[in-house]
């Protein structure tokens, strides 16, 4: 194809996308447009399953079981929101074993907050209230995002993502009620996870070079700043309920905005965690990476069995 | 050994008396596997009654870039439509 030929493609893509139709597989797409909406959407899927290993852990240990089977299901859907959006990854042209390639070998990034350790139950509160919580308010803005088969995965893990915040908030909630040391206990987790939480929602918006393009191909509908706005405004009278409070001696509201004003995020603990400084980022590798070639014979298994089966079948028909 | 799991397809019917819809999709060994896997993966929440999977392989689609020639010679056959006929308000029920 010539350039021209191209420029115009792009210019038809463009305004579809500027009328809000949607982006289906096998359309037309300039490059950069796939192997931006590759990587988003495979790094949002790999998010899902490592962020499946801090609460994981938390399984054996739930104290009752009510709390442990509401903990099996969020974390089996975590597991099934991956699936959904490697599926969706996949459209794009891109086969499952590059992107556990891409993960297991460092060369993929997933969401900075899984490296961060869940240490105690409250931790099972705090992630499911605070980290399912801006999770939430990320992927309801990407509901209507450009991709179809993104968008559509999108809508179905917000259905099934409300569940998780509403049980981390209870296990938070009966903990806020109980002894002093389970207050303190959920106050501590509190201390631990806001600002880790904070930064979920990325760089400020002046130093996030791809936020632009992005806009504009509706693949992000608001900035890492808005959301995080948003987040905070909508968090700060939920802690008031549970009666502890944020650790952060700036935060107050100000009438002007009609919003929260909150103190400095520090950008450089950010950096070092995504550059894989964390306190858990070989913790989590080693377990996923663990975890998958440890079941490599059982995936090799059920090859051999499919074949051996289809072998048979084969032989009935002759 | 290294050989992976085929893609498939997976159709979920929600209730008695609607269609199959399509709900994404899954890797698996066997037919068997995907069904499994389809139950476990698309309907953790009585989303369905019933589940087809079929080998993404097996599926042929239009190209997109033939979108003229297949769908818009349909555009100009206003005909085929009932408010085509212009007929007298007196005349109900049809």
């Amino acid at each position: 194809m010539s350039n021209k030929e191209i420029k115009n493609l792009e210019e038809i893509f463009n305004q579809r996308i500027a009328r809000d139709e949607k982006i289906e597989p096998k359309d037309w797409m300039p490059e950069k447009y796939r192997k931006t909406h590759i990587r988003q959407i495979s790094q949002h899927a790999h998010s899902e399953i490592v962020g499946m290993l801090p609460e994981g852990n938390w399984i054996t240990r739930a104290p009752s079981l009510r709390r442990k089977v509401a903990l099996l299901a969020k974390v089996q859907d975590e597991g099934g929101h991956g699936l959904y959006l490697y599926s969706a990854a996949e459209t794009l042209g891109i086969s499952r074993e590059e992107m556990y390639e891409q993960l297991h070998t460092g060369k993929a990034k997933y969401s900075s907050i899984f490296n961060y350790p869940a240490v105690t139950w409250a931790d099972m509160g705090a992630i499911g209230w605070l980290v399912d919580g801006a999770a939430i308010i990320n992927q309801v803005a990407l509901t209507t995002t450009s991709f179809g088969p993104y968008a559509r995965a999108m809508v179905r893990i917000c259905k099934e993502e409300s569940f998780h915040q509403r049980q981390g908030f209870e296990i938070l909630l009966s903990l806020c009620k109980g002894s002093e040391e389970q207050k303190a206990m959920a106050q501590d987790s509190l201390n631990r996870w806001w600002w880790p939480s904070l930064m979920m929602f990325g760089p400020k918006d002046e130093e996030s070079p791809n936020t632009e393009q992005s806009m504009k191909w509706k693949l992000k509908r608001k900035s890492n700043d808005e959301l995080r706005q948003q987040f905070v405004n909508q968090t700060v009278p939920q802690a008031k309920i549970l009666g502890i409070s944020i650790p952060d001696p700036d935060l107050k509201w100000n009438e002007e905005k009609q919003s929260y004003d909150f103190g400095k995020i520090d950008w450089d603990e950010f950096w070092q965690v995504v550059k894989g400084h964390g306190p858990c980022n070989k913790e989590r590798m080693t377990a996923r990476v663990g975890a998958w070639n440890q079941g490599t014979w059982v995936r090799d298994a059920a090859v051999a069995y499919a074949e051996k089966q289809a072998n048979k079948n084969l032989n009935k028909a002759v | 050994m290294k050989k992976n799991w085929p893609l498939w397809e997976v159709f979920v019917r929600s209730k008695n008396g609607l269609e199959h819809r399509h709900f994404g999709s899954l890797h698996a060994a066997d037919e068997t596997m995907a069904l499994e896997n389809a139950r476990d993966v698309y309907t953790r929440r009585s989303e369905g009654v019933s589940i087809w999977v079929v080998e993404s392989k097996h599926i042929t689609a239009s190209n997109p870039q033939d979108n003229g020639e297949l769908f818009e010679p349909a555009q100009d056959k206003v005909y085929r439509h009932p408010t085509f006929y212009k007929l007298p308000d007196e005349l109900k029920h049809m």
